[in-house]
């Protein structure tokens, strides 16, 4: 079964004065992300990832289309009590301390009252935050209130969460820990739904991701297949400073750097390159198929239509 | 049906349901409460204090006020009753708050004056009131003209109503008619027609409702007054003329001291009864007819204005 | 009654008892009450109507600003500050929060209350040394107050689920002004011409009525308030707060949080 199923889920806001124009946040959505998956929501800021969970939360309501949560109706109350959310840079009842906090979510998640003060103590403990329970959270820091974020959003023991943007405001440490905690998470056999800008997290946690670009899925798959799909190249370096002419019939890009020649070619050129190079006595050191990264796939993907903003690697 | 959609139809209901109800509580508060919010003129011991705590908004403060004066009165006249406790009050503070709130006084003039259950019986607060507002007013002659006609209806004081018209003559602009009633008080006071010009004139000079309405009963009960007195007149022309008492109407007719039947403001031929009198056919519809009236007639518990 | 309702107001609850600006003005009402005992003195024999009269009207004014204070931000600032996201998200229906929120307000503003109607007793406990059986009357008319609150924190709320607090603010405010006079209101009704005159009778009943609710003056007079109009207010008010929850609601229930 899958997790989530998002069936031609579409945003359409209007805008301007008199609501006239209108805007497409996002453009009819299918998508369905197993059971078990870690799954990664990619584009730029602005790209439609965030009015996709919104929707998903039953925060905005969709122009058109549904979706199904763990085979439920995503309208449907009973589901709630399954799912997790994290917000966008999220931002807590600051007059309450932690531990209340997480203790008034417990109540509102149905937390039975026995479990809820040890529900809390662990999850706090979990996201690395077991001292200060008791403090305010207007004394927070910004990374602080991101850990509480995921505090709360697992706190319930959902079979699913949804986190945007789980990394933001965290430092390159916070970013590992919570890294390691969506992988355990993935153990534990949650579904773990995140969207992110950052395409190092997606690439090192994903089963799969989704890219999303101007509200409309650009390209959807496996990590590993979607970058060997993109180039389909390989690497040859060899000694000496001689570029065979022959070469050059080969698409080979050659770049000369101290007494070695470094040459990026298509895949299916290799052996005539190589006996090319055999036939000049040149003396080959490497032969590396080029793989690609994500972000190659990632710029690729968004480059024909629209320079790329706001990508960090 | 999703459960968002009960959530909506529960609400829509729910709402309907207390608009309606609170609306229905409300009606029967304000039945409970007639003259509750009123209570409160005991309470202000001065109109100057008010004036204070109006904030500077007291043209909104006198509107208010007005408003409440002429409610109070209507509700109270409609009830029949017999006492106006608040309505000089009332009108006292209103005119404080807004000196210039010529309406109030001519309803004062209309109102305060007259005996009960027409008025509240108080034509000394009237001519206080009225007083108070030549003295705000003193270029608007309509403010005489009320003076001079609680002097002459309420306090048959034809010279006090003559010196009012005289004062009221010498305004710049005033009606020429307030020379004629000055000179007419010496002369005619206490007739039929006397009274008649000055309902016309108070009938033509406002705008107010309810002025204009019982400005034009009263109209009409003097027409019916008058007619009356010569229909009696008449009858006793006939039976010195034919030694009994004539069996219809039409006998008048046919004996040439009528021109014709004659028919009351209502429309209705008025009534010959058997010993002679005359009656109208509707006295209901005749609040301050003097005469024409049934033997013992009482009036209704509601009086009715004509508009 | 639903759990999630009353864990929705507690925490309300909680919220306004957290908040500082609220000390402030129930000391400020508080001083105004004492206030109320020196200009009493200076005006000879009437120190307890004056008392009653200033005391009271503190207690009304101060608690509608703070109605209207703490009503506009329970939706909005939810909304702006995104702390309603992690709340929705879970087992928790829109309609559920709108009653939590409005339920946390209106204990919040009894207890407000309570705190400043000490202050008008303690005046009166300090002029007279002992309590007159008229007294109980003063309570009558505080419990009216806070009928009053609750009339405008449900209207603070129902236009808060739509507008800028500034805006809701306003409106409140001026639905309270002119509320107060909705008797006289319903009075230039009555005396509309023609089809304006529906519209007016119309305008004039949907107006919440403070009018009745309001028997300061007549409570300082020492005046016995009739049982059958605390019943009636009391249904009054309940039926007019639930009609402006019920409207948030409606309202609530379709909004698309930005």
């Amino acid at each position: 079964m899958a997790a989530l199923e998002i069936i031609g889920l579409e945003k359409t806001y209007s805008v301007g004065f008199w609501r006239k124009r209108s805007k497409h946040a996002l453009r009819p959505l299918h998508l369905a992300v197993e059971e078990g998956e870690i799954f990664g929501f990619l584009g730029p800021n602005g790209a439609g990832k965030t009015t996709t969970l919104k929707l998903l939360m039953g925060l905005v309501f969709p122009t058109s289309g549904s979706a199904r949560i763990l085979g439920f109706e995503w309208t449907d109350p009973k589901v709630k009590a399954q799912i997790g959310f994290l917000p966008e840079q999220p931002y807590f009842y600051d007059y309450l301390t932690a531990r209340e906090l997480l203790a008034y979510y417990a109540q509102l998640s149905g937390v039975p009252a026995k479990e809820r003060r040890r529900r809390v103590d662990a999850v706090l403990h979990r996201v690395g935050l077991p001292d200060v329970g008791g403090v305010q959270l207007r004394k927070f820091s910004k990374g602080m209130l991101q850990r509480v974020g995921i505090a709360q959003a697992i706190l319930h023991n959902p079979r699913i969460v949804f986190f945007d943007e789980p990394m933001s405001g965290l430092d390159p440490m916070g970013r590992r820990e919570v890294r390691d905690l969506m992988e355990q998470l993935k153990h534990e056999g949650k579904t773990v739904f995140f969207s992110t800008h950052v395409l190092s997290d997606a690439e090192a946690l994903c089963d799969r991701v989704a890219i999303i670009h101007q509200g409309e899925l650009r390209g959807i798959g496996v990590v590993a297949d979607l970058t060997s799909n993109v180039h389909g190249k390989v690497e040859v370096v060899w000694q000496g400073t001689r570029v065979p002419s022959s070469l050059k019939a080969l698409e080979a890009e050659c770049h000369v750097t101290g007494d070695t020649v470094r040459a990026v070619l298509p895949e299916e050129n290799q052996d005539a390159a190589i006996d090319a190079l055999r036939r000049e006595h040149l003396r080959l050191i490497s032969l590396i198929p080029v793989r690609a990264s994500l972000e190659d796939y990632f710029v690729q993907k968004l480059a024909p239509r629209e320079k790329v903003e706001g990508v960090t690697v | 049906m999703t459960a968002a959609q009960r959530t909506t139809i529960t609400a829509s209901v729910l709402l309907t349901a207390c608009m309606l109800g609170s609306a229905l509580l409300l009606r029967r508060v304000d039945q409970m409460r007639t003259g509750a919010t009123l209570q409160d003129v005991l309470y202000i011991s001065s109109p100057k204090l008010l004036k204070r705590v109006s904030l500077g908004y007291e043209g909104l403060l006198a509107d208010i006020y007005w408003t409440r004066a002429v409610q109070y009165f209507g509700r109270k006249h409609m009830a029949y009753s017999d006492r106006y406790d608040l309505l000089a009050p009332l009108l006292e503070i209103t005119t404080a708050l807004d000196p210039h709130l010529i309406v109030a006084y001519q309803f004062g003039a209309s109102f305060l004056a007259p005996p009960p259950p027409d008025g509240a019986g108080m034509p000394e607060r009237a001519i206080q009131l009225v007083e108070y507002g030549i003295r705000n007013n003193p270029d608007d002659w309509k403010l005489y003209y009320d003076l001079g006609f609680i002097y002459y209806m309420d306090k048959k004081d034809y010279a006090g109503a003559a010196a009012a018209f005289d004062r009221g003559s010498k305004v710049p602009n005033a009606h020429p008619f307030m020379k004629i009633m000055a000179a007419q008080m010496a002369q005619h006071a206490g007739e039929l027609e006397t009274a008649r010009m000055l309902w016309v004139a108070t009938y033509q000079t406002t705008e107010d409702r309810q002025i204009r309405a019982n400005a034009l009963s009263h109209l009409r009960a003097l027409r019916v007054d008058e007619e009356v007195a010569m229909l009696e007149k008449a009858v006793a022309q006939y039976g010195q003329k034919t030694g009994h008492l004539p069996p219809s109407m039409s006998a008048l007719v046919v004996a040439g001291i009528l021109p014709g039947i004659p028919i009351d403001p209502d429309g209705h031929p008025y009534k010959l009864m058997p010993d002679g009198h005359i009656e109208v056919r509707q006295p209901d519809d005749f609040p301050f007819t003097q005469k024409g009236l049934p033997p013992g007639y009482k009036p209704p518990a509601t009086p009715k204005l004509r508009e | 009654m639903n759990a999630r309702v009353i864990h929705i107001a507690s925490n309300t609850f909680r919220e306004a008892v957290r908040d500082r600006v609220l000390y402030n003005l129930i000391a400020f009402a508080l001083l105004l009450s004492g206030a109320a005992i020196l200009v009493g003195q200076i005006s000879i024999e009437i120190e307890k109507l004056v008392v009653i009269n200033l005391g009271l009207t503190a207690v009304s004014l101060f608690g509608v600003v703070i109605a209207i204070f703490i009503g506009i931000g329970l939706v909005s600032k939810e909304i702006d500050r995104r702390t309603l996201y992690t709340v929705l998200s879970r087992p928790v229906r829109r309609w559920e929060f709108i009653v939590g929120k409005f339920l946390g307000l209106a204990g919040t503003l009894v207890v407000n209350t309570f705190f400043m109607a000490m202050g008008v007793f303690g005046a009166l406990l300090y002029l007279a040394h002992h309590f007159h059986k008229a007294d109980a009357w003063v309570l009558v008319a505080l419990y009216f107050i806070i009928l009053q609150f609750l009339i405008i924190c449900a209207l603070a709320l129902l236009f808060s689920s739509f507008s800028s607090p500034l805006l809701s603010a306003v409106f409140a405010f001026a639905l309270f002004v002119i509320g107060s006079f909705a008797e006289d209101l319903r009075g230039f009704a009555t005396m509309a011409q023609g089809g304006s005159r529906w519209l007016a009778t119309g305008a004039a009943y949907l107006v919440p009525n403070f009018s009745a609710l309001n028997v300061i003056s007549s409570v300082a007079h020492e005046q016995p308030i009739p049982g059958h109009l605390i019943l009636y207010n009391t249904l009054y008010a309940a039926l007019y707060t639930a009609m402006a929850v019920c409207g948030a609601v409606l309202i609530f229930e379709h909004r698309n949080l930005k």
